[in-house]
C-alpha cells in the first residue's frame, strides 16, 4: 500500500473559529494507482493537498495519521517534512504558472534547488533532458527565464522539475483548469506517462472536471463539505455510483450528442453547508432526494460496502443489510 | 534596449532643460535686483552707485533682451562660467562650487550606499522572526520619521557637547594644513562622524522598513510557495525573496535622492560641514543669487547623472526588462 | 459585494480593536489638541520678551528661555500649530494633485499615461527644495499658506504614482468591465465602482503625504526659507542653531521642536500601518 491516509481533520482557523475543511478522511491509494479527486468547492478537496505537502497557518492540524510507504509523514512539522517533499511527495500546483522565479534562468533555479536538497545537479542533468524531451519541451529552456515561455510550457516545466526525484507521491492540484481542451488531454496523457514510466508511483489528481478523471483515473474519490462520500474505480463511479451525490454529480453531466429537447440538464438544488458549524448527522441531507430520519442524527461512517467500493450513505447501508 | 535608453537620455535631458530653464526664469520674474543688493552692500555714495549700477548692470548682461540674456546663460554654462559670487566676491561661482564637492562626495556617497546595504539587510532580517521584527520595525519607524536636521542636532549635543567626544563644526581643525598626511585624515575623519552617521541613521531607518515589506511581500508570492512545497530549506526561500526585494529597494534609490540632498543640506549647515548645502545657507542669507544659481545647477547635474547610474544598475539586474526588450517569448 | 454600511461597519470593528491605530492616533489627536488648546495656556507672542534669557526650564517657563529672553513654551506651541496646519493643508493638496493625475493616468492609460509618467517622473527628479530656494529667496513675505501650496505642488508625485498603480489594479477586475459593458458613462463607474474601493488607499496616501509635509516643511524653515511672519517648529530648531544654543547647550530649546515632528510623524506611520492591517484582512493577526 502506498498511501494510508486514517481520520485526517484539518481545520483552518478563522477569527470567528475553526473551519472543519476536512472533518476525518480515511482512505487508501495502492503503488501505481492514480486516484481522482471530485466534488465542489470548498468541499476539501485543496485541503487534502495542501495538508498532505505543506500544512501551513492559516491550516492547523488537529488529528490523524498518514503513512506513505509504510512511513508516518509527520505533516504537523514544516521542518522535518522537508525531508520528505520533492523527493517521497511533490506536488503540481494550481498555480505552476507562477510558480518559478521569474528572475531566475530555469535552469540555474533547478540547480540551486536540488543544491539545496543535496541533490547532485550534473548527474541528474542528463535525466532531466531525457524528461524535457519527453514533454516536448528544448533543452533551451533550461537556459531561459521563465517569462520567455508561454503558459503551457511553463506548465510543463513544472511537471517536469516536481517529478524529477521520482516522488511516491504526486499530487496534481487542477492542473487542467486554466487550459484549453486540446492541452488538456495532452497534459493528462503525460500525467498517465508519468505514472507508467514509474517516474510516480501513486497519484492524487484533483478536479472538478471528471471528465477528464474518466480518462485518466483509476479510481475516483468524491468529497463533500469535508467528508468523504464515496470511492471506487472509475467505471464503477461513472456508471454505477451509489451515493446520492455522487449520482446527481454523474447524471447532472451532459451527454455527447443528446440535444436538450431529449434531455434536460440537471443539477443539484441548493448549496453547501457552511463549515464553521457544520451540520448534524449526514452534511449531504439538505440537499439529498433519499434523506431519512438517520441522516438526520447520525454521521455515516466511511464504509467499504463492496471490494474496493467505499461510501458513506445511511441509504446504502440499509440496502445492503 | 536602445529604444529604452533613446527615451531614458530624452527624459534626462528635458528635464535638465526644464530646470535650467527655471534656474534662470525665477530671478527674472521675482521682485528685487541682484544688481541693487550688491551695491547696497558696499555702501557707496549715490554718485558711485548710479555709476556702478550702470557698469554692473552691463557686466551681468542684464541690459540685454530676455531672449539674448537666455541664449548667453545657456553659452555660459557650456563654458563653465557660472558667474561671479556677490557673497565671495570676486571670486568666480565655478570654483568656490568645486572646492565644495569633494566634501559633499565623501559625505554622500558613504552615508548613502552603507545606510541601503545595512538597511536591507536588517530589514530582511526583521521579516525573518517575531521578535527581531518587533525591534527592528518601531525603530526603523522612529528613525525615518526624524526630521533630517534634528537628529544633526541632537548627535551633535550629546557626542560634541555633553559627552565632548566628536567636534561640533566644520570639517577639519583651523590650524591644519590639507594634505595627504595621516594626521589630516584622521583630523578629516574625526570631523566626519557626527554628519555622516546622522544621515546613515535617518536613511537605515527608511531602506530597514521598506526592505522589511518588500520581502513578506515576496515570502506570500507562488514562487515561494513552491519553493516549500518542493521542501527547500529556509535559506533559499529567503534568498529568492531577498533577491527579488532588492529591485524596487534599487529603483527606491533613484526616487529618494532628492530628498536625501535636502537632509545633507540641513545635516551640513548644523555641523558648518563645507559641502554645498552649506554653501547654499550662505548665499540665502547674504542673497548671492549667482552662488544659489551654481549650486542648484551642481545639485540638479548631481541628481540626474545618479538617476541615470542607478538606471543602467537596474537594467542589469533586472532581466525582465532585458528580455522584454528582446521581445523574446514562445 | 456587502453593502457599504455593512462594510463601514466591519472596519470600525477592526480599527478600534486594532492596537497601532490607536496608539498612532492618540499620539497624533495628543499634539493635536495641545496645538490647538495650548494658545490658551500662555499670555505671550512667541516673539515676546518675557524674562531673562538662556533661562532653563523652570516654574515660571515651563520650557525655558532663549537666547533673546523669548518663552519658549509658547514658541514651541504655536509651532505645533502651525506645523499641523501645513501639514492638513500641504498634504491635502498634494493629495488632490496626486489623486487627480494617478486616478487618470491609471483609468486611461496609452497616450495620456505616458504624458503624465513623464510630468511625474521630472516633478520626482528635479530637486524642487532648489526650486523653493530661488523662489523664497524673492519672495520677501512669505506665510504658512503659500508654504503648504508650495509643498503640495512639489509633493504630489508620491500619491500619483501609488494611486496610478492602484487603479491600474482595480480597472482590469471585473465588475468594472461588467459596468463598462452595461453603458455605464466613464466618469460614473469611476465615482461610483472604482473609488470606493480605493477609498482605503487615498486615505492611507493622505496620510503619509500629512507626515511628509510636516517634514518638507521643517526643512524649508530649519533654512530660513519658511514663513516669515510666524513661528514654526522648523523655525524653532533654525534659531536655536543660529544663536549658538548648541554650545551653550540650551536643550530646552532645540529638543522639543524636533521630538514633536519625530513623535508625530513616527504616530503617523504607525497609523498607517495600523490602517492597512484594518483594511487588508491578510495583514490581520489572530
Amino acid at each position: 500500500m502506498s498511501l494510508k491516509v486514517k481520520n485526517l481533520k484539518v481545520y483552518y482557523q478563522t477569527l470567528k473559529g475553526d473551519v472543519k475543511a476536512l472533518d476525518g478522511a480515511t482512505f487508501t491509494i495502492g503503488d501505481g494507482e492514480i486516484m481522482g479527486l471530485a466534488g465542489e468547492s470548498g468541499c476539501g478537496k485543496s485541503t487534502i493537498s495542501n495538508s498532505l505537502i505543506l500544512l501551513k497557518p492559516p491550516m492547523r492540524f488537529v488529528g490523524g495519521r498518514v503513512e506513505l510507504d509504510n512511513e508516518e509523514l509527520p505533516i504537523w512539522d514544516m521542518e522535518k517534512m522537508n525531508d520528505f517533499r520533492f523527493k517521497k511527495i511533490s506536488t503540481i500546483p494550481q498555480y505552476a504558472m507562477n510558480a518559478m522565479n521569474p528572475i531566475r534562468k530555469i535552469g540555474k533555479m533547478v540547480s540551486e534547488i536540488l543544491k539545496s536538497k543535496k541533490v547532485d545537479f550534473k548527474s541528474t542533468l542528463p535525466e532531466l533532458k531525457r524528461r524535457l524531451d519527453l514533454v516536448e519541451l528544448s533543452h533551451d529552456v533550461l537556459n531561459m527565464y521563465p517569462l520567455e515561455l508561454s503558459g503551457g510550457m511553463k506548465q510543463r516545466m513544472v511537471m517536469v522539475l516536481s517529478t524529477l526525484m521520482n516522488p511516491s507521491l504526486l499530487m496534481a492540484d487542477e492542473i487542467t483548469s486554466a487550459l484549453d481542451v486540446s492541452t488538456q488531454k495532452a497534459v493528462a496523457e503525460m500525467l498517465v506517462e508519468f505514472r507508467d514510466r514509474e517516474f510516480v508511483k501513486s497519484m492524487i489528481v484533483i478536479t472538478h472536471d471528471i471528465s477528464i478523471l474518466y480518462q485518466i483515473a483509476d479510481s475516483i474519490m468524491i468529497m463533500y463539505a469535508g467528508k468523504l462520500a464515496e470511492k471506487a474505480p472509475t467505471s464503477v463511479i461513472i456508471n454505477s455510483p451509489r451515493h446520492p451525490y455522487t449520482k446527481l454529480l454523474i447524471s447532472s453531466l451532459p451527454d455527447i450528442g443528446v440535444k436538450y429537447s431529449q434531455k434536460k440538464l440537471t443539477g443539484i438544488p441548493g448549496k453547501p453547508p457552511m463549515l464553521l458549524i457544520p451540520p448534524t448527522g449526514c452534511r449531504f441531507r439538505e440537499r439529498c432526494p433519499v434523506a431519512f430520519q438517520k441522516c438526520l442524527n447520525e454521521e455515516p461512517p466511511f464504509v467499504e460496502i463492496e471490494k474496493g467500493h467505499f461510501i458513506s450513505c445511511w441509504k446504502e447501508f440499509e440496502k445492503n443489510a | 534596449m536602445k529604444q529604452y535608453f533613446t527615451r531614458k537620455l530624452f527624459i534626462y535631458i528635458l528635464t535638465f532643460f526644464i530646470a535650467v530653464t527655471i534656474d534662470w526664469l525665477i530671478p527674472r520674474f521675482m521682485p528685487g535686483n541682484p544688481v541693487q543688493v550688491l551695491l547696497a552692500r558696499a555702501s557707496l555714495h549715490a554718485e558711485a552707485a548710479k555709476e556702478m549700477y550702470s557698469y554692473y548692470t552691463k557686466a551681468f548682461g542684464l541690459d540685454l533682451p530676455l531672449w539674448k540674456q537666455y541664449l548667453s546663460f545657456w553659452n555660459a554654462i557650456f563654458h563653465g562660467d557660472l558667474g561671479t559670487s556677490i557673497l565671495l566676491f570676486p571670486q568666480p561661482v565655478i570654483k568656490i562650487i568645486m572646492r565644495a564637492i569633494p566634501y559633499d562626495i565623501f559625505l554622500l556617497l558613504p552615508s548613502i550606499l552603507l545606510s541601503w546595504f545595512a538597511g536591507n539587510k536588517f530589514g530582511a532580517f526583521a521579516a525573518r522572526t517575531k521578535w527581531l521584527d518587533n525591534t527592528v520595525l518601531p525603530i526603523g519607524y522612529i528613525l525615518t520619521a526624524t526630521p533630517y536636521m534634528w537628529l544633526a542636532i541632537l548627535l551633535g549635543w550629546v557626542l560634541a557637547m555633553v559627552f565632548p567626544i566628536f567636534p561640533l563644526a566644520y570639517a577639519s581643525s583651523p590650524a591644519i594644513i590639507h594634505s595627504f598626511s595621516w594626521i589630516f585624515i584622521a583630523d578629516y575623519l574625526w570631523h566626519w562622524i557626527l554628519p555622516f552617521s546622522s544621515l546613515f541613521l535617518v536613511m537605515f531607518g527608511g531602506w530597514a522598513i521598506g526592505m522589511r515589506n518588500m520581502i513578506i511581500y515576496e515570502l506570500e508570492a507562488d514562487y515561494s510557495h513552491y519553493l516549500e512545497a518542493l521542501g527547500a530549506p529556509r535559506k533559499l526561500v529567503r534568498r529568492y525573496a531577498f533577491r527579488n526585494a532588492i529591485l524596487p529597494q534599487v529603483t527606491g534609490l533613484a526616487l529618494q535622492l532628492g530628498i536625501i540632498m535636502a537632509g545633507a543640506l540641513v545635516t551640513e549647515v548644523v555641523f558648518s560641514y563645507p559641502g554645498i548645502g552649506y554653501l547654499i545657507l550662505g548665499a540665502i542669507q547674504n542673497q548671492d543669487f549667482f552662488l544659489i544659481q551654481g549650486c542648484f545647477l551642481f545639485i540638479i547635474i548631481e541628481v540626474l547623472i545618479a538617476n541615470f547610474l542607478i538606471d543602467v544598475l537596474y537594467i542589469i539586474i533586472d532581466p525582465r526588462i532585458r528580455i522584454g526588450m528582446g521581445g523574446k517569448s514562445a | 459585494m456587502t453593502k457599504p454600511k455593512k462594510r463601514i461597519n466591519e472596519f470600525l470593528y477592526f480599527a478600534l480593536k486594532n492596537k497601532r491605530l490607536r496608539v498612532g492616533l492618540s499620539v497624533v489627536l495628543f499634539f493635536l489638541i495641545l496645538a490647538f488648546v495650548g494658545p490658551l495656556l500662555t499670555d505671550y507672542k512667541w516673539d515676546d520678551y518675557v524674562g531673562p534669557a538662556y533661562h532653563p526650564p523652570s516654574y515660571e517657563y515651563w520650557f525655558g528661555t532663549t537666547t533673546f529672553g523669548q518663552d519658549v513654551f509658547t514658541q514651541f506651541i504655536l509651532g505645533l500649530k502651525a506645523s499641523f496646519l501645513v501639514g492638513i493643508i500641504g498634504g491635502g493638496i498634494g493629495t488632490l494633485i496626486g489623486v487627480l493625475v494617478g486616478f487618470t493616468a491609471g483609468y486611461h492609460g496609452g497616450m495620456i499615461d505616458e504624458f503624465l509618467n513623464m510630468l511625474t517622473n521630472i516633478v520626482i527628479v528635479i530637486p524642487t527644495l532648489a526650486i523653493l530656494l530661488i523662489i523664497s529667496v524673492y519672495l520677501k513675505v512669505r506665510g504658512v499658506l503659500i508654504e503648504s501650496i508650495f509643498i503640495g505642488f512639489t509633493a504630489w508625485p508620491w500619491a500619483a504614482r501609488a494611486i496610478r498603480a492602484q487603479t491600474f489594479s482595480l480597472r482590469s477586475r471585473d465588475f468594472v468591465d461588467l459596468a463598462r459593458i452595461s453603458g455605464m458613462k466613464p466618469l460614473k463607474i469611476m465615482f461610483t465602482e472604482i473609488a470606493p474601493n480605493m477609498m482605503s488607499y487615498l486615505l492611507m496616501t493622505f496620510i503619509l503625504q500629512f507626515g511628509g509635509a510636516i517634514l518638507i516643511a521643517a526643512t524649508l524653515d530649519f533654512i530660513g526659507l519658511g514663513p516669515t511672519n510666524a513661528i514654526s517648529l522648523g523655525l524653532m530648531m533654525n534659531l536655536a542653531v543660529l544663536w549658538g544654543a548648541l554650545p551653550l547647550g540650551m536643550w530646552w530649546w532645540f529638543i522639543p521642536p524636533g521630538a514633536a515632528i519625530a513623535a508625530i510623524v513616527g504616530a503617523l506611520y504607525l497609523t498607517n500601518v495600523g490602517l492597512d492591517e484594518v483594511f487588508n484582512p491578510k495583514l490581520r493577526k489572530l
